[in-house]
């Protein structure tokens, strides 16, 4: 292998304790947060995420609840790392300022505001208050795949008017192919001031977690979001020690000691899951259909209790073209498909009462 | 009837151009006015030629044209911010406010939960909290009339194209408004709302769902009845509000979950039927202006009688 990234800096951002928890329906421990933190801390991780999977606010029916709220998790975390600043997740029309200030006090420095990749016009009041507290602020743009790369530079722009520091191209479905990457960070890298920093945050749905990650390096991005043994929503994250691996090998530097990170994967992150964070066929079929990340456990769930297979649920989401945010439609899909089916009569309704 | 009560848009967004259409359809209002702060928008020009006179020097360019025009009724689908400027200066000269902004400075209001209870509390200003609110808190209080809902949850995916640039970049206050409505009105003891906007094209159809958490096994007969009565209400202002999937009843680790999906597909006035979060909200406005102004019409209501409102 070339050693076309040498010299490189990368700056990586871990979410196997945000995005993580979506693997995990929520429910990963404070004590777990903390031992997980501080071997992230100890490997140097310089960014790590870790509210519920959602974010900021994101304690509903609709995204599940944790088994402890935002502040507490923060101020766990917080205060048990040394190095590594705690990030937070925030979209807006689910988390408010009111939770961005609280997730401050508690000690989070930097956050991701998040907004569908068309409508970054959502978020100037919650960027804007990121960087008044003195946040190291990213305007996120989600599911980027649904947008060209004029359309992501206009996005984008908007977020740098706001105040955002970073920007980045986030493939919440993990549909994007290497060139898709490339041209969509390299159309950033041109139109954006210098001074912005770029950002890539993939999904490894059809395995290409990885191969995404270098394509957006190569094109100009410097911050890279991965996860510890991939623990993330659907087939999960890029899995942060194999970019580490892969990254070191092409000359680039992250900072971090490849090895305490195989080893915190192997022996504290693997033994968390509650099933293999893998490519099966319906995190395959996230990735296929363009499918945001997260639906996968509602779907699997919503399949079993209406009999439509999962599968299906995920292509007619990806067709009615659900975003992040509507799994109450995941629920609300399934239930019309087995109407539609002949597998919800009126008897089955009348068991629902 | 004859007489009509003569009333000011103030706003030529989505909301203040959606409002001509009902406002001009209303056999008791008639709108006169329409507000704007931009001589080029779009709104002020379509205002002029369905034959409102128009300004766009904001409600200082109304003020002097009150008393002369006979303006009795405000609508206000401007922002929270400027709302509390606009009210106080209108309201002192007797003009009652509809308050479309999340300000909510007066009495919040569903029409079919709460309507006739505002007229007996003689204020100068309602409020009608938000298209998701407008849409979710009747089947909230369908639930809560039943029996105490411990928490009530709502989250409203609304297509792109509805969206306004007011709502976009205030969405805190869209999200806090509306919670707390869920309380206030919903009769839930906790209330969280959450807003999606979705730029899928066609656009999709304004779509709600209702969580709510009863205190104790719910009587799943009772709410199922009390939903689709509440329903038949809201479907007289707004013939779209339909059911498409529930009550369904859940254990959920949190406690007993009763789950109601909706659509608004709205009346197409000024945007097409997608966008139900227009319709809901303006329909909602209007018939809570209609129901003051039979009162002002029988002299019931007496404007210049009350204290304006800060």
């Amino acid at each position: 292998m070339s050693k076309s990234l040498k010299g490189r800096n990368v700056i990586l951002h871990d979410m196997c304790l945000r995005d993580g928890m979506h693997a995990k329906r929520e429910q990963i421990s404070v004590e777990e947060m903390v031992k997980v933190a501080k071997g992230l801390d100890a490997a140097g991780i310089p960014y790590l995420q870790c509210t519920h999977g959602a974010g900021l606010g994101g304690n509903s029916l609709q995204h599940g609840f944790a088994l402890a709220s935002n502040e507490e998790y923060i101020a766990a975390v917080a205060d048990s790392v040394k190095q590594a600043k705690v990030s937070v997740l925030l979209l807006p029309g689910l988390g408010t300022m009111k939770e961005l200030k609280s997730a401050y006090k508690e000690g989070a420095r930097s956050v991701h505001v998040a907004t569908h990749c068309t409508e970054a016009d959502t978020s100037p009041q919650h960027i804007a208050c990121a960087r008044e507290l003195g946040m190291d602020t990213t305007g996120f743009l989600m599911m980027s795949h649904l947008n060209d790369a004029k359309g992501l530079v206009q996005q984008a722009k908007l977020m740098e008017s706001y105040g955002a520091q970073t920007v980045y191209v986030t493939d919440s479905a993990g549909f994007m192919l290497p060139e898709d990457v490339t041209e969509r960070i390299s159309a950033l890298r041109d139109a954006l001031d210098a001074k912005t920093e770029i950002g890539f945050h993939g999904h490894h749905n059809m395995g290409m977690g990885i191969a995404n990650s270098i394509a957006a390096v190569e094109a100009g991005a410097t911050r890279i979001d991965a996860s510890v043994a991939g623990m993330g929503a659907g087939a999960g994250n890029t899995p942060l020690e194999v970019f580490v691996a892969v990254a070191e090998r092409m000359g680039a530097n992250t900072g971090t000691d490849l090895f305490q990170l195989m080893d915190l994967a192997e022996d504290v992150i693997t033994p968390l899951m509650e099933k293999p964070v893998r490519i099966d066929r319906d995190s395959l079929t996230l990735g296929y259909a363009g499918v945001y990340s997260t639906f996968l456990l509602h779907a699997k769930r919503a399949a079993e209790r209406f009999g439509v297979p999962a599968r299906d649920v995920l292509v007619e989401l990806g067709r009615k073209k659900m975003i992040g945010g509507q799994e109450d439609m995941i629920i609300d899909t399934a239930m019309t498909m087995a109407k539609e089916r002949g597998l919800l009569t009126e008897k089955t309704l009348e068991d629902l009462k | 009837m004859t007489k009509k009560i003569k009333c000011a848009l103030i706003g030529s967004g989505n909301i203040g151009t959606d409002l001509i259409y009902k406002v001009q359809r209303s056999e008791v209002l008639e709108p006169v006015w329409m507000v704007g702060i931009d001589p080029e928008s779009e709104g002020l020009k379509r205002a002029a030629n369905m034959g409102l006179k128009t300004t766009h020097e904001g409600v200082d360019g109304l003020l002097p044209h009150v008393l002369e025009d006979e303006i009795q009724i405000a609508f206000d689908a401007t922002s929270a911010y400027v709302h509390a400027e606009n009210s106080r200066k209108l309201t002192e000269l007797g003009v009652l406010m509809i308050d479309l902004t999340p300000a909510a400075i007066g009495p919040l209001c569903v029409p079919p939960v709460n309507l006739a209870d505002q007229a007996e509390k003689k204020v100068m200003n309602v409020n009608m909290i938000s298209c998701a609110g407008q849409a979710t808190i009747p089947i909230v209080n369908a639930v809560a009339r039943v029996q105490p809902v411990e928490y009530g949850e709502i989250i409203a995916s609304l297509s792109s194209k509805s969206i306004g640039a007011g709502t976009r970049a205030n969405l805190d206050e869209f999200t806090f408004t509306t919670s707390n409505a869920i309380e206030k009105v919903g009769g839930a003891k906790k209330g969280k709302a959450l807003a999606i906007i979705n730029p899928a094209e066609p656009p999709m159809i304004m779509r709600n769902t209702i969580y709510c958490l009863t205190d104790g096994e719910p009587n799943r007969d009772a709410i199922t009845e009390s939903v689709l009565k509440m329903i038949k209400e809201v479907q007289k202002y707004v013939p779209g509000y339909r059911l498409v999937n529930g009550p369904v009843f859940d254990e959920v680790p949190q406690g007993h979950r009763v789950a109601v999906y909706m659509e608004v597909a709205g009346l197409g006035d000024y945007l097409p039927t997608y966008a139900g979060n227009l319709d809901i909200m303006t329909a909602a406005g209007t018939r809570t202006a209609e129901m003051f102004a039979e009162k002002i019409l029988a002299g019931e209501y007496n404007l210049s009688e009350m204290e304006p409102t800060q």
